[in-house]
């Protein structure tokens, strides 16, 4: 199952198993765990098994038109994406179901922190390094993995990354921005969302993005031009100070 | 003896608005008078011509910001000027006054960063405590929060500015600059119906309208000739885009940053339809919406007073010889030493 799985077809025979069991589907109670910018989610169970429930709502504040549009836009490229990670070897959750109208997705349960809050927790009780080192290369492989694989995340955030309780291993999650590209411009980009994020959240906790960056370039085929192009991005906000 | 409540005159230039403020240190504007440089339709502001209109205005407005508040210059503490950012020659106006009154008056100055007066502005004026600021004007679009000391910017335009996209697509129009090309966007778009496919770019927590502006500068002027769209649909559907951009990425800030409340400050901040969107979003979240309206939204001096009296309040001062200005000054450059102590009282 885990090698087919991302596949459309298998998921709407998947779906029409759930139909059958949806009395038990029902039963299960959705709870509420996170309100995000674009969806919603519970966690429940699927098929006896713990699972996680996210469900795009549809944005009140935007034209019916554009709203129609980004939504489906985005679940759909979170489903692919997501699977598509998986194929390249870096781990996200295991998708289960596609549904494209209550636009939701669910996917497996995935026990342990978010590195934000390891982070956030470094900052206030002092940074264990050996941990610290361990993150950092595990989350410059797995950017890595992706942009040699042509997919970009498009949201790179301490809070889309989880570290997993059991194995100690990076999850990814949230690919609703994540999008197919081979140019180094996207790939520069997402490296510098992440960066910024870092920058803006987690200051205290030294250089990680040195050490992330390190790890990128010794696991990427293609770091050069990403990397130089990383430069260019870095000039691009206003009213930045410049020499010369 | 009694304690002297501090008061600071503030002058901002920074783009095509010369304004003088006259504020006291709990935020009571005794004055706050400005003058707007308008262009005919379909011109932008240059820096020269804006710089002149400056020069022209920038003396009765003081008198008359004296005169309003009642306040003589021996009352006054300090003289807070726009620092940066903005067009060069237009900042160079405020920053020569400020020093020769400095002189004249034997007053100390301030030097102010443009972003921050906005946010201490918006904060003061509608009492939001710790929100997540959006920060949308003609040359700005940031999306900002308070931490660790600074005020760091989460997203922000990687191009042109929200407000200059919305100028530019006036110029297009050829409508008019009374009392700003934005204000007349918005009240077309009110009677547009038609929603019209635009570009949508978010990069991760940032946004581009240069490419939203180039499709609409290219694709208007036919789609008008051949009726498909009035030019009320193309503002609508352009103000749609956009905010729904703007909207989108500080909903992200919020969720990255855990933040409830949201405040709107600078001059597209006015925009109610901008205003209606974001009211939405914040109360889906359980959040509330801060905004002003345009006599504080838009560039005034009194902002640029009170961000400097509370810079003096705690002891900062930019000697003579500092007092320059510059076009390039970012936000988290200034080190909020304010909001420590405001945090310390907590």
């Amino acid at each position: 199952m885990r090698r087919t799985v991302g596949r459309f077809e298998l998921i709407i025979l998947l779906e029409e198993i759930i139909m059958e069991t949806d009395s038990e589907v029902k039963e299960s109670s959705l709870i509420l765990i996170k309100q995000g910018a674009e969806a919603r989610v519970f966690e429940t169970s699927f098929v006896g098994k713990r699972c996680i429930v996210k469900e795009r709502f549809s944005k009140k504040y935007r034209h019916p038109i554009l709203d129609t549009k980004l939504t489906l836009k985005r679940l759909n490229a979170e489903a692919r994406c997501m699977s598509k990670a998986r194929k390249l070897g870096v781990l996200t959750p295991l998708l289960y179901v596609v549904d494209a109208i209550s636009h939701s997705l669910t996917f497996e349960y995935v026990e342990g922190a978010s590195v934000k809050d390891v982070l956030l927790d470094f900052g206030l009780h002092g940074i264990v390094e050996e941990r610290m080192n361990d993150i950092a290369i595990q989350i410059g492989r797995a950017i890595s993995k992706l942009h040699d694989g042509g997919l970009v995340h498009g949201d790179l955030t301490t809070s889309n990354m989880l570290i997993c309780k059991d194995t100690n291993r990076l999850v990814l999650i949230d690919f609703g921005l994540s999008f197919t590209s081979t140019l180094p411009e996207d790939k520069a980009v997402d490296l510098y969302v992440l960066e910024r994020a870092l920058l803006s959240m987690h200051s205290s906790c030294g250089n990680v993005m040195e050490k992330i960056l390190a790890a990128y370039r010794k696991s990427s085929k293609q770091w050069c031009s990403t990397l130089n192009k990383l430069a260019q991005v870095r000039q691009r906000g206003r009213k930045r100070t410049m020499v010369g | 003896m009694k304690e002297k409540k501090l008061i600071a005159l503030g002058f901002e230039g920074s783009a095509n608005k010369i304004g003088v403020g006259v504020v006291a240190l709990d935020g009571t504007i005794l004055s706050n008078p400005r003058h707007t440089y308008i262009t005919p339709p379909g011109h932008g502001f240059l820096p020269r011509e804006t710089a002149q209109h400056h020069h022209q205005h920038v003396l009765p407005l003081i008198k008359s910001a004296l005169e309003t508040a009642g306040v003589t210059p021996d009352e006054i503490d300090c003289l807070c000027y726009t620092k940066g950012p903005g067009m060069g020659a237009p900042l160079q106006v405020a920053a020569v006054v400020v020093r020769v009154l400095s002189q004249l008056w034997k007053k100390p100055i301030v030097g102010v960063n443009h972003c921050v007066a906005h946010i201490e502005m918006g904060r003061i004026v509608t009492g939001a405590d710790d929100p997540v600021v959006l920060y949308v004007s003609g040359g700005n679009t940031q999306v900002i929060a308070y931490s660790e000391g600074r005020y760091r910017i989460f997203g922000e335009t990687i191009d042109i500015a929200v407000g200059n996209c919305l100028d530019r697509f006036a110029r297009v129009l050829t409508l008019s600059n009374d009392p700003s090309p934005g204000y007349n966007i918005e009240q077309l778009a009110k009677k547009g119906e038609k929603f019209i496919e635009l570009p949508y770019v978010v990069k991760g927590m940032d946004v581009s309208f240069s490419g939203i502006l180039s499709y609409i500068e290219a694709t208007a002027e036919e789609k008008l000739k051949n009726n498909e769209c009035t030019p009320a649909d193309l503002c609508f559907s352009l103000q749609e885009t956009l905010f729904a951009m703007l909207v989108e990425i500080t909903e992200r800030a919020m969720a990255h940053c855990d933040k409830k409340n949201v405040l709107i400050v600078g001059g597209v901040g006015c925009n109610e339809r901008l205003q209606q969107m974001m009211q939405i979003m914040c109360s889906e979240r359980g959040g509330k919406l801060f905004a002003t309206d345009d006599r504080y939204c838009i560039d005034n001096g009194a902002m640029i007073a009170y961000t400097g009296l509370l810079e003096y309040a705690n002891g900062a001062s930019t000697p003579m010889e500092e007092s320059t200005f510059t076009q390039r000054f970012r936000t988290d450059e200034v080190l909020a030493t304010w909001r420590e102590k405001e945090s310390a009282k907590v």
